[in-house]
């Protein structure tokens, strides 16, 4: 009954977290900066998000396979394949370097 | 801005975007639905998890911390704290969308990385809406039948790493964040977001090192007043 008191605290918490964006007053949106800023916002979490997922481990950083699936989707890009080609080429670097190291 | 009428949704280039990245972390969900159940939770605390909490990140570091042996109230900080990421992403989607009533409880509920990642990338109003929802609700439903799934079945695609899903996730990102790096300026801000979060992640709880990333970038925005990107 107790894992059940923080599943659900952790669930209510985590929604908590996502509602309270949305509860921004709309005119602190209109505000120039917010556009600059957001702009500046996305390219740097998108990034974050990138690294976070090409280096990480266990509190730790790494570098794996993952690194040559980052590598192959640039090439894949830089070539102006589709997205969904990108993501494929990415999963086939990964697995492809896994099996042959 | 284009005044062309937008396309129609079945040839969505943010839709299509949105089921591809939710098609690529879906057998996440399965090694989720596996990992809890191992963790020690209940089927139905997994599908809580999954159909409530909804954050991947949050969702493995909650059962990550009670498996190591962690209190509940370790695992309840950890879960929100990696969550802080969602707080930003729900600003920017109030900005870009900005839902009303009960659709705003919706997008609450599934503003993750990835629907967030999808709209932000869109160029247009009519195409960042497609890309939050078709990311946001396709995510949640391949995500909560692939942790069902990964809960029966225990085990057996509990290393989605085999089939390079991880590298998937990368190239997802990356894919996303490519269109945006049209200047120098954004180039420059990327490599130091991506930096500060590489750099950081040994020093700080997973998935806080976004956060860093975050403030990072609203100290460049700031600072480059005037400058378009």
């Amino acid at each position: 009954m107790s894992l059940w008191f923080w599943v659900l605290a952790a669930c209510a918490a985590v929604y908590a977290t996502k509602l309270l964006g949305y509860l921004v007053p709309q005119s602190w949106l209109k505000h120039p900066a917010v556009g600059r800023v957001s702009a500046m916002l996305t390219i740097g979490l998108l990034a974050a998000l990138v690294a976070m997922n090409t280096f990480s481990a266990e509190q730790s950083v790494t570098i794996d396979a993952r690194l040559g699936a980052l590598l192959a989707a640039a090439v894949a890009l830089l070539l102006r394949a589709p997205f969904i080609l990108v993501v494929l080429v990415g999963a086939a670097a990964a697995a492809g370097i896994r099996a042959l190291g | 801005m284009s005044t062309s009428p937008p396309v129609p949704l079945r040839r969505s280039p943010a839709l299509r975007t949105g089921l591809s990245i939710a098609a690529a972390i879906s057998l996440y969900g399965v090694s989720f639905g596996a990992l809890s159940t191992a963790a020690g939770m209940t089927l139905w605390q997994t599908v809580a998890l999954s159909a409530l909490l909804f954050s991947g990140a949050s969702q493995f570091a909650f059962i990550g911390i009670l498996a190591s042996g962690g209190t509940g109230a370790a695992a309840l900080g950890a879960a929100t704290l990696l969550s802080g990421r969602n707080t930003i992403y729900a600003v920017q989607m109030k900005a870009l969308l900005n839902p009303r009533g009960f659709k705003r409880l919706a997008a609450a509920q599934v503003t993750i990385d990835e629907s967030a990642a999808v709209a932000m990338s869109a160029p247009d109003p009519v195409e960042q809406r497609r890309g939050f929802w078709g990311a946001g609700i396709a995510c949640y439903l391949f995500w909560n039948l692939a942790t069902v799934l990964g809960a029966l079945l225990g085990d057996v695609i509990a290393e989605p790493e085999a089939l390079g899903l991880d590298g998937a996730v990368v190239a997802a990102f990356l894919g996303l964040l490519w269109p945006r790096l049209k200047s120098l300026d954004a180039w420059a801000l990327a490599v130091l977001a991506a930096l500060v979060t590489t750099v950081t992640m040994p020093l700080l709880a997973p998935g806080v090192p976004v956060l860093a990333a975050a403030v990072v970038a609203v100290v460049w925005g700031l600072a480059s007043k005037g400058v378009r990107a």
